[in-house]
């Protein structure tokens, strides 16, 4: 019988002033305080959380290291806090010796010092329509897991998540929770109920969640840059595929959920796809017919 | 025993539809966030038609700032059509905005007396011309940010005057067809003369934009939206279109790309605007 392990989650749903950095983590340590009477396990916030999305050229002037980004997360959580442990994860734009990415970190807070467990660098760059990344950013290599006082996790970045795939790996290596930070403009008013993205949204994390027995966590920016209305939407799936928790489109906000960890075993139990699919998995990517390099130079572009 | 068959249904040869509440919601906080949050000038101002575009716009505005902020600029020259007029006050009085009026006939015609021969093209682009000259000091007075009216479907058309209709900063209904503008428009209340009324630009006396377009609205916005999802002519055309209405479109869209553009500069440096110095309107 699987033993009960609660993480309590919240998610800061933030609507940034573009490139105010310092104002933003305001804003984060303000909603932080708000939180702290709950004690948080983890608290996420979305992609590009202190400086908006769209920036364009001025991501050079606002990118900076993990570190910096960790010690001023780290920081203004244990003001808030009044110095309690957390783990914190949120979207910067980092500049790593000159290159320059779109990650987010995970940051393990103490009353005296932090750790960053984990930093992922988003692996697909939007470049696209209205989207520009790839004009800007390099791109990540690795879809890492990491290791967690509450299991193993993952951290993909918006589009990184729209692939199905990722989330697959994810879960084949152990991942138990997947936390996805993102910026998504809205789009598509043409349908019933909202608009068309937010729904895309939770249709493709609900599936990865359902098939993979996972958690899912996404956290949304909101408000709108030039023109183009971030989505919010935050929300928490299941291992079932149900959503726990979610947040309005268009408002800054905060969502909580406390998460049975023990859920995961139970719904793998019920319904066991994802044993199935590590067993089956190297014959899938070993089939020849897949584009894949087999060894050689080209291998590292992969 | 024959079983039934289900199949998708034909392609539809109607305009774009349109989810109005959620659009609405999405319109005022656009709204909120780019007057109140970023701009920090919670004041509108629109210039007021008497048509359908204008008045959504004020809709909408006044459910964003509360109609206290919104201030209507009735813009009339000496032969615009007096239902016009009688149109706009509808709306001033359904949302409960601010309304000024400003006659632009002696702006107008203090420039037009001394180019007699201008013909109606000429004189209607000096009366459009004239009105933002008007909104925006009118902005400036009232401490306000003039809003645009322009919809997609005359900004994919290119009817318009370039840097007069378009010159707003901000403009809730730009994305949006001229078919979904009704469609919102008749979510929110927008009095019903406006709705059903023939659309003009009211330059000249009995225009209509479907005269002057060649085309109705509803086969525009069904082909723009053909065109802009990526389906070529002959795509189009096999959809059900008449290929000559098809051309129509593709001809005006293609010949007006300039219009949707900001003024085509020399480029000469590592850091010319907007081609290498790139930063978000909003940065």
């Amino acid at each position: 019988m699987a033993e009960a392990v609660a993480l309590r989650v919240a998610i800061v749903q933030m609507k940034p002033d573009k490139g105010q950095y310092r104002a933003n983590l305001r804003s984060a340590g303000e909603a932080f305080s708000q939180l702290a009477a709950d004690s948080p396990n983890l608290v996420v916030l979305p992609e590009a959380a202190m400086t908006g999305y769209f920036l364009e050229g001025a991501v050079y002037e606002l990118a900076i290291t993990a570190q910096r980004f960790a010690r001023d997360l780290a920081a203004t959580w244990r003001e808030a806090s009044g110095g309690q442990t957390a783990d914190l994860v949120a979207g910067f734009f980092e500049n790593d010796d000159g290159n320059y990415y779109n990650s987010a970190a995970y940051v393990h807070v103490e009353p005296r010092a932090e750790r960053i467990v984990h930093v992922h660098r988003k692996m697909f760059l939007p470049t696209y329509g209205v989207f520009d990344e790839e004009r800007f950013l390099s791109r990540g290599r690795h879809l890492g897991v990491f290791e967690t006082e509450f299991g193993r996790m993952a951290l993909l970045v918006c589009e990184d998540a729209c692939h199905a795939i990722t989330a697959t790996l994810a879960a084949v290596k152990g991942a138990r929770v997947l936390i996805v930070p993102s910026a998504s403009p809205g789009r598509g008013i043409e349908v019933e109920g909202e608009l068309a993205s937010i729904t895309q949204w939770r249709d493709t994390l609900r599936l990865a969640a359902m098939e993979h027995g996972v958690f899912v966590i996404y956290a949304g920016l909101t408000g709108f840059e030039g023109g183009k209305g971030m989505t919010g939407s935050s929300f928490i799936v299941d291992p079932r595929g149900s959503i726990l928790v979610r947040a309005p489109a268009t408002e800054a906000c905060i969502i909580r959920a406390d998460l049975d960890l023990a859920e995961i075993d139970r719904a793998r139990a019920t319904l066991p796809l994802l044993g199935d699919l590590a067993a089956v998995l190297p014959n899938l990517l070993l089939d020849p017919e897949l584009p894949l390099p087999r060894g050689g130079r080209d291998a590292a572009d992969c | 025993m024959t079983l039934p068959i289900v199949e998708p249904g034909a392609a539809l040869l109607e305009p774009p539809g349109l989810n109005p509440a959620v659009t609405a919601d999405w319109l005022v906080a656009f709204l909120r966030d780019e007057l109140v949050l970023r701009r920090k000038i919670p004041r509108a101002v629109i210039g007021l038609s008497g048509g359908v575009d204008s008045a959504v716009t004020a809709f909408l505005c006044a459910r964003a700032l509360g109609p206290e902020n919104v201030y209507a600029i009735r813009m009339p020259y000496r032969s615009s059509n007096r239902s016009s007029l009688t149109d706009a006050a509808l709306v001033v009085e359904a949302t409960g905005i601010r309304c000024v009026t400003i006659d632009i006939s002696a702006a107008v015609d203090g420039y037009l007396q001394s180019e007699p021969d201008a013909d109606a093209r000429r004189r209607g682009n000096v009366m459009a011309r004239t009105r933002m000259v008007v909104l925006f000091d009118q902005s400036a007075k009232f401490d306000a940010l003039p809003i645009g009216t322009g919809n997609k479907t005359e900004r994919l058309l290119g009817y318009f005057t370039w840097h007069a209709d378009d010159a707003p900063p901000v403009n809730p209904i730009g994305d949006l067809f001229k078919s979904q503008v009704w469609a919102l428009a008749r979510y929110l209340g927008v009095p019903k003369p406006l709705i059903e009324k023939a659309p003009s630009a009211d330059l000249e006396a009995d225009q209509t934009d479907e005269a002057d377009l060649g085309i109705s609205y509803a086969r525009a916005d069904a082909i723009l939206a053909c065109l802009l999802e990526g389906y070529s002519d002959a795509a189009t055309v096999e959809r059900g279109f008449a290929k000559e209405e098809v051309e129509l479109v593709r001809r005006r869209v293609d010949s007006t790309h300039w219009k949707r553009h900001l003024p085509t500069t020399a480029m000469l440096s590592n850091t010319a605007i907007n081609e290498f110095y790139l930063r978000p309107v909003d940065y």
